[in-house]
């Protein structure tokens, strides 16, 4: 076994160190009837033949590399530059542990400290935590914290909301005293939708939580929210799921965000069928020790040398246990390095320059799906994503799509089933669609309708 | 002194003499000073090209970011150099021994990595059409049926993104069954000894914590818990192996309490590492117990995260694990993404940390059964080979034999003026990552040695020496060693109070 370095010699002589005769005498504690079950799985396999065996496994799903690619709705194909990937394989950063001590983590330290600054710049907030699982976990938290702040119960989930976040949300909070309310998505008239939660927003509500873009696309300015959240005294949850957005539409720290939460996976991570991801949380100064999850922060060492910590862990379950204001452990350490590193190389210049062009190419598959007979564009506003609307139901025009090589989007009735959208497909174009493959999706879409 | 032709000296000259100097570049050799990126970039520079669109007409509602992002760039080259700097100021698994109990620092093998990477996995949407991604599917349906089979378990739930979101799903389940033969309950029981985020998470799920003791032998006491359980338990959690190491003897008499009581064995599987292959969680009566892939089956820690904590469930709960999951039809694989029957909700958008899964069955593929076994023998015969080595110089907390962790207090440390802190903090200078310190919380200035079975016997030996000499200056009053330690990290220590009391979370230009 290439990953057990003791020789049997070595038990040998460890077991008669320890004054024992036989591996089993150190297990006596498990009962005997149920010590040593037969387990019925293969034997060890080399190296060469799990490699074998786990390529032809993904050599039966499609990369989005490999074909005209539009998928969307939460999590995005984008470029992510080789020396990040690279960076992060270092053994000093894959192979660390949480940061508990900090004279021999000051790489992990600093890093998640230029993360959390770099997460609250992008965000417009003042200060951001040291990640969470993912976007839809890190807006399930903002629901609690909002409730801790303001002390009310009452969430109003907007109808733009990612349906899978909302059954985070309402699963999350199902055994709390939270009371979720949750509108209906209105893709044709998102104006209509923002007055829907303005117009919800009462003396008991504790917060707001829109995303935008919106889970249809749409682009939209949130101040009225904002202001007509103020001045109940509910607090205004802004869900950025698309964080490439940041560079080109105005943060919701503009908007008058109190909590900005938000999936981070197209900084510096790869689809990866939904995980690992990294997940953004970021408020304001004054609720900072109302905030879930892990903080790094800036201290001196003994020698008075600038340094880093984890710090306010007083609000953490391994010293508040049952009054925690979260039961988180781990971050997405890593995955907060991959976006870290990525962030670096595009700085702001980059950021900007990568988002106009996910826009520019957002703008030419309208225009191409403006252009296809029977179909309707339903967002005008928005950054890389629109949605359609189609003259038959949209899960089997994917379905014939994909037949044909194109992966065109995420049927709506795949998130909102039974909410009458069955013709509607959300689509995506990242800076990595080409103009030939909006032309191939527009060519497919043609015959299949 | 011996030169070469041109004049080069070719025999070691100087010596120590000339460390007193201070270097010019704040660089002290090979230990590079490294600012933060928002000292060191500019919003001017990046380190990618993108085609140009300046003429671009914006369609995005008038809501263009125009005000400074305030995020400065790094070209390739330094980014690679600020990272690769970074990365130097870190210890890992890959540098030396990590004996950090109750966190299972094995080896990562490379393997993993790799086939995690393969587009197949790494560049696919968890959105995409069913018909695209079946071998995805037949991944995760793979990675159950070794999960179930070395838990004797009849169903997992894959999609919690780590250990403390695994006991989530795992309350959850139990509050949903307990609810759907309606039967209100309100506490959950937890040993002094749990893990923190064991009665959080009870807390999150809407129930009183009580605690129960343990017996002087470091186990569950379970007259105590006999005394507990009436019909207002909904659930006890224990964590077997427990926190202090040990193998809870009497599981299978505590197993058959709670369920008398009508009420659910969860499992706080953090420590299932020690026994894969040796014992089933389904043999013990457990009814949820989560898998912390990032332990057991070694997948990156990352520095802290990101983790997986797939929860195998009993009959008695197998109805009511969240969505999505997959299912085997006729004709491949299919998915059900929408909560159904009694499925209590869903915890994360999508299917949960399809990364970490890839990593796990190729780690139980390369062990196979009989390497799991191995495996975790190896463990349990490590850390009694570290408790057997130790016991004369250091207090163990408990008799041996222990599992996979050996638990130590501070007792050996009495009027040394040493405390378990300084102790941590010597290891650093002995080139070892400190083992756990003050957890658990039932025994005074806890010491908990997890060595893991990557340790070859040499590591093993080497480490036992430093303990020893350690050890054995503490006592005979080498306080300098231990007081200002450590001295030959990167950084001696930090001041936790300052950053505390005017919490700095953020770099703000002066």
């Amino acid at each position: 076994m290439r990953y057990l370095p003791l020789t049997a010699a070595d038990r040998q002589s460890m077991l008669e160190k320890i004054g024992v005769r036989h591996i089993d005498d150190l297990f006596k504690d498990v009962p005997n009837a149920v010590l040593n079950p037969e387990i019925d799985l293969p034997r060890h396999k080399a190296e060469m033949e799990v490699e074998r065996h786990l390529s032809r496994m993904a050599g039966k799903n499609t990369a989005a590399g490999s074909v005209p690619f539009f998928v969307g709705a939460g999590a995005y194909k984008h470029h992510v530059p080789a020396s990040v990937d690279h960076l992060i394989q270092r053994g000093e950063f894959l192979t660390a542990y949480t940061p508990y001590q900090p004279e021999i983590a000051q790489g992990t330290l600093q890093y998640i400290f230029e993360f959390q600054t770099q997460v609250a710049q992008l965000t417009g907030m003042d200060v951001a935590n040291a990640s969470m699982y993912d976007g839809s976990t890190a807006c399930a938290e903002a629901v609690l914290m909002a409730r801790r702040v303001t002390r009310r119960k009452k969430a109003i989930m907007a109808g733009s909301l990612h349906a899978h976040y909302r059954a985070v949300v309402e699963t999350t909070t199902q055994y709390t005293e939270d009371v979720i309310v949750a509108q209906k998505p209105n893709p044709a008239d998102p104006e209509a939708e923002l007055k829907a939660v303005i117009d919800a927003i009462d003396d008991e509500t504790s917060c707001v939580v829109v995303q935008n873009p919106g889970v249809f696309g749409h682009v939209l300015d949130l101040r009225p929210v904002a202001e007509a959240a103020h001045a109940k005294k509910a607090l205004l949850v802004v869900v950025v799921t698309e964080v490439m957005s940041l560079g080109l539409i105005q943060s919701p720290g503009e908007m008058g965000a109190d909590i900005v939460v938000g999936e981070g996976q197209s900084i510096g991570n790869g689809l990866n069928f939904g995980g690992p991801y990294v997940g953004l949380f970021a408020t304001n100064q004054k609720y900072v020790r109302q905030m879930p999850g892990r903080l790094c922060g800036q201290t001196v060492d003994a020698d008075g040398k600038r340094g880093f910590v984890l710090t306010l862990s007083t609000r953490e379950q391994h010293i508040r246990r049952e009054k925690a204001t979260s039961n988180i452990c781990t971050n997405a350490g890593l995955c907060a390095l991959a976006f870290t590193v990525h962030m670096t190389l595009l700085g702001e210049k980059g950021l900007r320059g990568v988002a106009k062009v996910n826009h520019k190419n957002a703008i030419a598959l309208r225009d191409a799906m403006k252009a296809v007979n029977g179909v309707d564009v339903l967002t005008n506003a928005f950054f890389n994503e629109i949605a359609v609307k189609l003259p038959k139901a949209a899960a089997g025009v994917v379905d014939a799509l994909a037949e044909r090589g194109v992966l065109a989007g995420v049927p709506a009735s795949r998130l909102y089933a039974g909410d009458g959208l069955d013709d509607v497909l959300i689509m995506a174009a990242t800076e990595t669609v080409t103009a030939d493959d909006i032309d191939v999706l527009k060519g497919a879409l043609e015959e299949v309708l | 002194m011996a030169m070469n032709s041109q004049g080069r000296p070719t025999a070691a000259t100087g010596g120590s003499d000339g460390k007193q100097f201070e270097s010019f570049s704040g660089h002290v050799g090979l230990r590079l000073a490294e600012p933060l990126i928002f000292e060191l970039g500019t919003t001017e520079t990046t380190g990618v090209d993108y085609e140009d669109t300046s003429d671009l007409e914006l369609s995005c509602g008038g809501l263009e970011r125009t005000g400074e992002i305030g995020c400065p760039g790094l070209a390739e080259p330094d980014t690679v150099r600020h990272y690769t700097r970074l990365s130097r100021r870190n210890y890992g698994i890959d540098m030396g021994v990590f004996p950090l109990g109750s966190c299972t620092m094995k080896h990562n093998p490379r393997l993993n990595e790799k086939v995690a990477r393969l587009p197949g996995f790494g560049d696919i949407h968890p959105l995409a059409p069913k018909g695209t991604v079946q071998g995805a599917y037949q991944l995760m349906d793979e990675l159950s049926h070794w999960l179930m089979t070395l838990t004797g378990m009849p169903a997992v739930a894959l999609s919690p993104k780590a250990g403390a979101h695994g006991e989530l799903c795992g309350v959850m389940a139990i509050r949903a069954a307990l609810e759907a033969r309606g039967d209100a309950r309100e506490v959950v029981l937890c040993p002094e000894s749990a893990h923190g985020t064991n009665p959080a998470t009870a807390a999150f799920c809407g129930y009183k914590v009580k605690s129960i003791p343990a017996k002087d032998n470091g186990r569950v006491d379970l007259e105590a818990l006999k005394a507990a359980l009436d019909d207002t338990v909904a659930a006890v959690m224990i964590t077997n192996p427990n926190t202090c190491g040990l193998f809870e003897n009497e599981v299978r008499e505590i197993a058959d309490e709670i369920h008398k009581a009508g009420a659910f064995f969860y499992c706080d599987g953090a420590n299932f590492n020690a026994i894969v292959g040796k014992a089933r969680p389904g043999d013990l009566g457990v009814d949820a117990m989560h898998i912390n892939l990032h332990k057991t089956f070694s997948t990156p820690h990352g520095g802290g995260g990101p983790g997986s904590g797939p929860v195998v469930f009993s009959d008695a709960l197998k109805d009511f694990v969240p969505v999505p999951y997959v299912l085997k039809t006729d004709d491949g694989f299919d998915i059900v993404e929408d909560q159904t029957g009694k499925s209590f909700g869903r915890l994360t958008a999508f299917q949960g940390q399809m990364g970490m899964y890839v990593r796990a069955l190729s780690y139980m593929l390369s062990h196979g059964s009989d390497g799991l076994k191995q495996a975790s023998e190896d463990a349990v015969l490590n850390a009694n080979y570290v408790l057997a080595s130790l016991k004369d110089v250091m207090s163990p907390s408990y008799d041996g034999p222990c599992m996979h962790e050996a638990l130590f207090d501070d007792r050996f440390l009495k009027d040394t003026g040493v405390t378990t802190l300084d102790f941590a903090k010597a290891m650093i200078d002995e080139g070892y990552h400190p083992m756990t310190m003050y957890f658990p919380l039932v025994v005074h200035g806890a010491m908990l040695i997890e060595p893991t079975e990557s340790e070859s016997k040499t590591n093993m030996d080497q480490f036992i020496r430093s303990m020893r000499g350690l050890a054995e200056a503490a006592k005979a009053g080498e306080v300098a060693r231990f007081e200002g330690a450590p001295y030959h990290a990167p950084w001696s220590r930090l001041d936790e109070t300052q950053a505390a009391r005017q919490p700095i979370l953020r770099f703000a230009a002066e």
